[in-house]
């Protein structure tokens, strides 16, 4: 059972945060020219989403989507015990060359990031990587900084970040709560 | 956050032991390994630094092949043993052979043998994960597992499908497989082959049982067309290769009177001419070709769920991994 629960983001706050963070990308990039927007599943995959048809009907352009599932890159595979599910990759052009830009739902310890861009350079080698995250909630354990940021929260260990997506969760929010759930 | 699998156990032996969802669980996870062999880097570091041994004791190109595979794109160190020039041709017993390379610190033993049951024997003997790749007449689980993930490819599920194996079931490892696993799984089993060919208890089985193929053919959703073992005619089994294909040969014009599409698998390798007709195998409902490369996927899915963490070490993860 989780202990207390604050909402760190609702629905409209939470859509008006990334409507920023559209922009902030298309900025950072000087346009949408060579980019490719890049999603960690799971709910980096349905922000990703967002991302892209807000620069859509924005910007007039279409982005190029893509998804990572990086648990075949974790550091900690071997100490896991069952093994993990595996979600699907799929990055549908050449990211030769491209401007690609990571989406995740939260930033802690980078460990995930470090993941995501071992795998990407499995896929090829892109002119500028970029990290966007919903939130950064601290705690890095790996050298690795985003370049766009949602909500920056100060966070204790114990405690937890959940990002409910309607896609998923039949609700857009962004929950932090006292006590770490056990799965 | 990542869900936990329900563990498949040490050693993948045959689809008999499995559940239906244990199976539902392998070919789940072998959809986004699929993925991986499509990239220009094949390869993805999960298994690095494991050893494996593959202790091929009977002939196998596309089995030893797509092991090899499946283990080179999960970044494993495999090294392949075979009965000729090794120290099995000297008379040293399979469990000796086994426990001299377990001595060089092993992590998986893929193996293939002629014995029923030499998998089996193995894997209660030492501590690596043991993973068969055909005993006898027993079984070929990743054989039966690819063939499941071809259908599910194909149809969308297996519940429900009618399948008929066609063939020298009696001595078919293969056969055998798909039977545990497309029943498991819901599908309707039946086999076609002539009786000399088939098990003694074969109504026993719970399959429906043809003995002529157009019948099979006008049943089936899908066939799977076995490999006449050459050897068979010289033991009597059938009478000669010209009479076998003449009666139980999968041919275009006994598929087009039957009016219907019904897709075609075989495990390879194909005897043109014998079991199959050049036009069916190269037909539009062959998918012979996909079901080689499914294999790379099944075998690289099976390998990630056997390898599994330290279980003392499991409990500590449980509270979920950090991001």
């Amino acid at each position: 059972m989780p202990g207390k629960q604050s909402t760190v983001l609702d629905a409209r706050s939470l859509d008006r945060t990334l409507r920023r963070m559209a922009d902030e990308i298309v900025e950072l990039n000087d346009g949408t020219d060579d980019l490719i927007i890049v999603g960690i599943q799971r709910r980096g995959v349905q922000l990703a989403a967002r991302l892209v048809s807000t620069i859509a009907e924005r910007e007039g352009a279409s982005v190029p989507q893509g998804a990572l599932d990086i648990t075949l890159y974790r550091d900690d595979l071997q100490t896991v015990g069952p093994r993990p599910v595996v979600g699907p990759t799929s990055i549908p052009v050449d990211i030769d060359g491209r401007r690609v830009v990571i989406v995740d739902d939260v930033l802690y310890t980078g460990r995930t990031v470090r993941a995501a861009l071992d795998e990407l350079a499995d896929f090829g080698r892109p002119k500028r990587i970029a990290l966007a995250v919903l939130i950064d909630r601290g705690g890095r354990e790996l050298p690795i900084q985003p370049d766009i940021v949602g909500k920056r929260i100060e966070t204790a260990p114990g405690q937890r970040v959940d990002v409910l997506v309607e896609e998923l969760d039949q609700r857009d929010a962004v929950i932090l709560s006292d006590r770490e759930e056990t799965a | 956050m990542s869900a936990a699998l329900a563990p498949l156990g040490k050693d993948l032996l045959g689809l008999e032991p499995l559940t239906g969802e244990q199976i539902t669980l392998i070919l789940d996870t072998a959809e986004p390994f699929k993925e991986i062999s499509e990239r220009a880097i094949k390869k993805v570091p999960t298994l690095r630094g494991a050893t494996i041994v593959n202790l091929f004791f009977e002939a196998s190109t596309r089995t030893r092949i797509s092991f090899e595979f499946a283990e080179k794109r999960l970044s494993a160190d495999t090294v392949n043993v075979g009965s000729t020039g090794s120290s099995v041709q000297k008379g040293e017993t399979l469990v000796d052979t086994a426990r001299n390379l377990e001595a060089m610190r092993i992590d998986m033993v893929v193996i293939r043998h002629s014995a029923s049951g030499a998998a089996q024997f193995l894997a209660h003997r030492i501590e690596s994960n043991v993973i068969n790749a055909g005993d006898g007449t027993h079984e070929h689980p990743t054989q039966g597992l690819l063939d499941l993930l071809t259908l599910r490819d194909h149809f969308g599920r297996i519940g429900g499908l009618k399948v008929c194996i066609v063939g020298d079931v009696l001595h078919s490892r293969v056969a055998r497989s798909n039977l545990w696993g497309l029943k498991k799984l819901g599908a309707e089993v039946a086999v076609c082959g002539p009786r000399s060919l088939l098990p003694n208890a074969v109504d026993e089985l719970g399959v429906v049982v043809f003995d002529r193929i157009d019948d099979a053919i006008a049943w089936a959703d899908a066939l799977n067309i076995l490999r006449l073992q050459l050897e068979r005619m010289t033991a009597g089994y059938i009478p000669s290769l010209r009479e076998y294909n003449r009666v139980f040969g999968v041919s275009r014009e006994r598929l087009d009177r039957a009016k219907r599409d019904v897709l075609i698998l075989h495990p390879g390798p194909m005897n043109r001419g014998v079991e199959i007709d050049s036009d069916v195998a190269d037909g539009p409902f062959s998918v012979i070709l996909d079901q080689v490369t499914n294999g790379v996927a099944v075998r690289m899915a099976v390998l990630y769920l056997l390898s599994g963490g330290k279980p003392e070490l499991a409990e500590a993860a449980k509270g979920g991994v950090s991001r």
